[in-house]
């Protein structure tokens, strides 16, 4: 009786820390990144601290000036400029998602310290005719 | 002992199978290129790791219930096995991780939560190894490991439920359908291997605590 106690508090105690996680507000307090919508309602808040900003290369806007790369991470609500200096990863392209970390700028431009990809759940063969690899807009050293 | 080297063998044999369809009959990623052959062993490992776990919290429920030395056996092979898939896991997600994400590695939920993981049943594996009252040491790593499972399950769900760098898990709705294959048999390879390594650790826990309860 007593073992079968001890088995059942741990099976509750386990269902009850998953639950919390599940339905309480864990999820809204801790995120690993911000959307370009909180980032643009965040104001002149978010010019202090170091952030990750994360959503879409938006289309069309990817330049590549003076050393850096700068591009527009949307959400499709609102979008940031992002100015990196780094050599963005072979992935990046325009409408792949990217999570950057670094401080939103007075210029209302991001400056990134960090440029990550963050791919999808899809893995692809080429299309007809079509070579697979990487992107054009980074050539290789 | 026999149908413990089989598994070994059908281990061998179908993650040979598998990895060699993968590579060399299973399309080339349209993005990724080449850089994406490594999930034919990463996602296997990574069901594993989990499903070693998912065993190990078993296992310490039914100790906790029946009190018999068989589910101490069972959660002392499967902790371990845990164990060295969830390191492979990890330097497998970092090599892959560098030339798509551009990072080895990032805190992101999912890498945090399995680094968490490796380490709390790694503290298990240590604990049990301080206590010299084979009934307490059942006992208390039971406990522990029944709790410890709570972030295996947030492990599996948080890249659907959180924001992270790491994706969703795929389907074979969003996975080549010639990439699926390979896959399957992979897993099917790593359950095996996992099969195979408790089965080996269960039989070196079984003799040790023979041993230590004559004495």
């Amino acid at each position: 009786m007593k073992n079968k106690l001890a088995a059942g508090l741990v099976i509750l105690a386990v269902v009850g820390v998953l639950g919390y996680l599940a339905f309480g507000s864990v999820s809204q307090n801790l995120v690993y990144y911000w959307t370009p919508s909180e980032l643009v309602a965040a104001g002149s808040k978010a010019e202090v601290a170091t952030v990750r900003l994360g959503g879409m290369v938006e289309a069309g806007s990817v330049v590549a000036e003076g050393g850096g790369t700068t591009f527009a991470v949307t959400d499709g609500t609102e979008r940031v400029r992002v100015r990196t200096e780094q050599i963005p990863p072979q992935m990046f392209r325009e409408g792949i998602g990217v999570v950057v970390e670094g401080t939103m700028g007075r210029d209302g431009v991001f400056q990134s310290k960090r440029l990550m990809v963050k791919h999808d759940e899809n893995y692809r063969a080429p299309a007809e005719g079509e070579k697979p690899g990487t992107s054009t807009m980074v050539e290789g050293p | 002992m026999k149908h413990v080297w089989a598994s070994g063998a059908a281990a061998v044999l179908l993650l040979s199978v598998g990895t060699y369809i993968g590579f060399f009959h299973a399309p080339v990623e349209q993005y990724m290129g080449i850089t994406q052959k490594i999930m034919y062993v990463h996602v296997p490992t990574a069901w594993t790791a989990l499903l070693a776990f998912t065993a190990a919290f078993v296992a310490s429920v039914g100790w906790l219930w029946k009190r018999a030395w068989t589910w101490d056996y069972l959660l002392e092979s499967t902790i371990e096995v845990g164990i060295v898939l969830g390191c492979l896991l990890s330097v497998q997600g970092a090599l892959w991780a560098k030339p798509t994400w551009g990072v080895y590695w990032d805190w992101d939920p999912r890498l945090t939560s399995v680094a968490v993981m490796v380490l709390t049943y790694a503290g298990i594996a240590a604990l049990r190894s301080f206590v010299d009252d084979p009934v307490k040491r059942a006992t208390w790593s039971s406990v522990a490991s029944a709790l410890g499972y709570v972030n295996v399950i947030f492990v599996y769900l948080c890249v659907k439920w959180l924001r992270t760098l790491h994706q969703p898990q795929s389907s074979p709705s969003t996975v080549d359908p010639a990439m699926v294959l390979p896959l399957r048999i992979n897993a099917f390879g790593m359950i095996f291997l996992a099969i195979f390594l408790v089965a080996l650790r269960y039989r070196m826990a079984r003799a040790r605590r023979a041993r230590e309860l004559e004495a």
